[in-house]
């Protein structure tokens, strides 16, 4: 019965992997003169998506201990208007503005995880409170569209070039083109292999699957529910800061309107990666897959150019509603052989 | 002691406080801004129509009224929210609209068919959209939120391409009537008045009141005991996409255009909090239909009324939110055990100074 559990999640997690390739040699084979094979493109989605993959690792974590956190696209909204505002009215440093905002992150999380761990209030409804909150703190700050230019140091850094020394091709004018990746690229992988191995090797990280798995039997084990649960949602926020400063390191500017539905970018990178909304089961790798899976949709839409670009948007929802259909296929089947 | 706890254990005690409150609210603003005390209260005739504070309130209040009595029925049913009612409402504005201004058309004064047409053409595609989160909820069995998320991201965007990226503007005064004036009266009121008075017949009339209360607090049994669980859960949600479909053609009719991105923005969350507001536990089971109609207009008075003391619409969300949490928190378990608690330590210990 185990073996087989494993099996039907992992086919999910293969499934994801084998669309991504399948969608992105697709592109190649059908936009090979708009550039499509070059590395470059594959790193461009990498880049901007730095940011939706940090967050899209904070929201696996907490849909494993089986909630869900919808404030993270207002959140980053608030830390990319808190950094501009910051730098560019306030004249602030910019290292310490982005410890301020990690700290925000924080105080964020423990306040939506406490009252989801300790007062049992459904983590929708509280997540949603804060997504209003954080939306609305936003427009307290500033109401304008802020563009951070005056800062130099926060300037280098979103300028930084990373090289990389093989995929190099000469362009359509003959210059050399050696493909790069920004900071936020590194920052956002690290950001991933580090919650992978917390998931896998450490106390918290197989606490937060038990809860997800059963509640009661995991308050039996004696492990502390309640506060597994506020430890997630300060993860989740905290890992959507980070996300919210490779954000703000992309589009250089704050404004009310910025990432607006990202949390469901997140939700639905979470969900085609594999990892059950019931929770205990998922894992950060195949949210990466989920997120390169929603920067090749948006890359191809953009490619076309025809195309309106909400179709990316309706070609998200139906892999979404495709995999939830499978994860409930999988979950009848299981239910069955019992 | 125990007339206090009579009255605050009402089940709707909460709405109807809150209500009061932001009333109390209006009145001091209009004493401390030196006008009328009463000025929310009056109504007068200007125009030819009805006009005053209350008026606006009932008026504006309609669409998340008619929300709520399909949110009400969906949260008692499934225990979850269906969050896709806003985009859901912006795809019925924009396809009514495009039937009757015809594809590709940005802006017309006359009709391409009948309006009545246009505008069962989409509050059908509504309902087609409730019957789609309502299979994948009762017969699939996935999480209602996570289920209606699909079509929360992908209604708007469809919308948009039935309207070709484009607002689309229809000028034609029978369509304007929707969101407009009936006589006197605005139309929006009668429209959400003879919705809830359907639906509060059909409920008291029928068992279907009884059942979908009874599918909430236990969706096993209820099978056991002969009831097609399944079938009431998924009639719920057809019932939440009727209404938001009623509710984007009224939100398209007051703009006279299909503005795919504006329409419906947020009011999933007003709908949620009317029913919260109303005294119903999200957690299914028990439902007060007319606790989630007065939610409803509460949460438009307090909308109205930060817009009249100078709140932005930008930064209202930090209010609402702060009265969300200060809500769910009252309804909270651990939090009614705790104050319980308190009070019989409290009487313990006026007992032993009695003693």
């Amino acid at each position: 019965m185990k073996g087989k559990k494993i099996n039907s999640n992992t086919l999910l997690l293969l499934i994801t992997i084998a669309l991504f390739f399948v969608m992105y040699i697709a592109g190649c084979v059908v936009y090979a003169n708009k550039g499509f094979t070059h590395l470059q493109t594959f790193l461009n989605v990498l880049i901007n998506n730095a940011g939706l993959l940090c967050v899209a690792c904070g929201m696996t974590c907490v849909m494993l201990t089986g909630g869900i956190d919808i404030s993270v696209g207002s959140l980053i909204a608030m830390d990319c208007m808190f950094l501009a505002v910051g730098m560019e009215r306030w004249g602030m440093s910019a290292p310490l503005l982005c410890l301020l905002v990690l700290v925000i992150g924080l105080v964020f999380g423990a306040v939506q995880g406490f009252c989801i761990g300790y007062l049992e209030i459904q983590p929708f409804i509280v997540t949603m409170a804060g997504m209003f909150f954080a939306r609305g703190m936003t427009a307290v700050i500033s109401t304008d569209q802020v563009s951070i230019s005056s800062n130099q140091f926060f300037v280098n850094l979103a300028n930084m070039k990373f090289q990389i020394p093989f995929g190099a091709y000469t362009n359509s004018k003959g210059v050399l083109q050696i493909p790069f990746v920004r900071i936020t690229v590194l920052i956002a992988l690290v950001v991933l292999v580090v919650v992978f191995l917390m998931l896998r090797y450490t106390k918290f990280g197989r606490s937060l699957y038990a809860v997800g798995g059963n509640e009661q039997s995991a308050t039996m084990m004696g492990l502390d529910v309640k506060r597994t649960k506020l430890k997630a949602y300060m993860l989740s926020s905290f890992l959507c800061s980070i996300g919210g400063i490779c954000y703000c390191l992309n589009t250089m500017s704050g404004s009310v309107q910025q990432a607006l539905g990202l949390e469901m970018d997140a939700i639905s990178s979470a969900v085609i990666g594999g990892t059950l909304l019931t929770g205990g089961v998922g894992n950060v790798i195949g949210s990466f897959f989920g997120v390169l899976i929603n920067g090749t949709i948006s890359t191809l839409v953009k490619t076309n150019g025809k195309l309106l670009s909400s179709w990316s948007n309706i070609a998200v929802a139906a892999l979404l509603c495709f995999f939830i259909v499978l994860q409930s296929i999988f979950a009848k089947i299981k239910e069955s052989k019992k | 002691m125990s007339n206090v706890k009579k009255i605050t254990g009402m089940r709707l005690f909460l709405p109807i406080f809150c209500m009061v409150l932001v009333m109390a609210v209006n009145i001091l603003y209009d004493v401390a801004s030196g006008n009328f005390a009463l000025n929310f209260f009056t109504i007068s005739i200007r125009n030819g129509v009805l006009y005053g504070r209350l008026i606006d309130i009932l008026n504006r209040g309609s669409e998340i009224a008619i929300l709520a009595i399909g949110m009400t029925l969906v949260v008692s049913a499934s225990a979850g929210t269906d969050i896709s009612v806003g985009s859901v409402m912006s795809l019925a504005a924009s396809f009514c609209c495009m039937l009757l201004a015809g594809y590709g058309v940005s802006s017309t004064t006359d009709l391409a068919m009948p309006l009545i047409a246009g505008v069962l053409g989409g509050i059908l595609l509504a309902c087609v959209c409730g019957a789609f989160n309502g299979f994948l909820v009762a017969y699939l069995n996935v999480q209602p939120m996570v289920a209606t998320l699909i079509l929360y991201s992908a209604a708007r965007a469809i919308g948009l391409l039935l309207c070709n990226n484009l607002i689309v503007y229809v000028r034609e005064d029978s369509f304007k009537t929707i969101g407009g004036y009936l006589g006197f009266i605005p139309t929006p009121i009668v429209i959400a008045a003879v919705c809830v008075v359907i639906v509060a017949v059909i409920l008291k009339k029928t068992a279907l009141g009884l059942y979908i209360q009874s599918v909430g607090i236990n969706k096993r049994a209820s099978r056991i005991a002969g009831l097609n669980s399944s079938r009431i859960i998924f009639l719920c949600y057809v019932v939440c996409g009727l209404g938001a479909g009623i509710a984007g053609v009224v939100a398209a009719s007051r703009i006279s255009s299909a503005d795919s991105n504006n329409i419906g923005l947020n009011y999933e969350l007003d709908a949620i909090l009317s029913v919260a507001l109303g005294g119903n536990s999200l957690g299914g089971g028990k439902f007060n239909l007319a606790g989630s109609i007065i939610g409803a207009y509460t949460i438009q008075a307090i909308t109205t009324t930060l817009y009249a003391l100078g709140v932005s619409s930008d930064v209202a969300p930090v209010y609402k939110a702060i009265i969300v949490i200060i809500i769910v928190t009252i309804q909270a378990p651990p939090f009614k055990a705790y104050m319980k608690k308190r009070s019989a330590k409290k009487a313990l210990a006026k007992g032993g100074a009695a003693a």
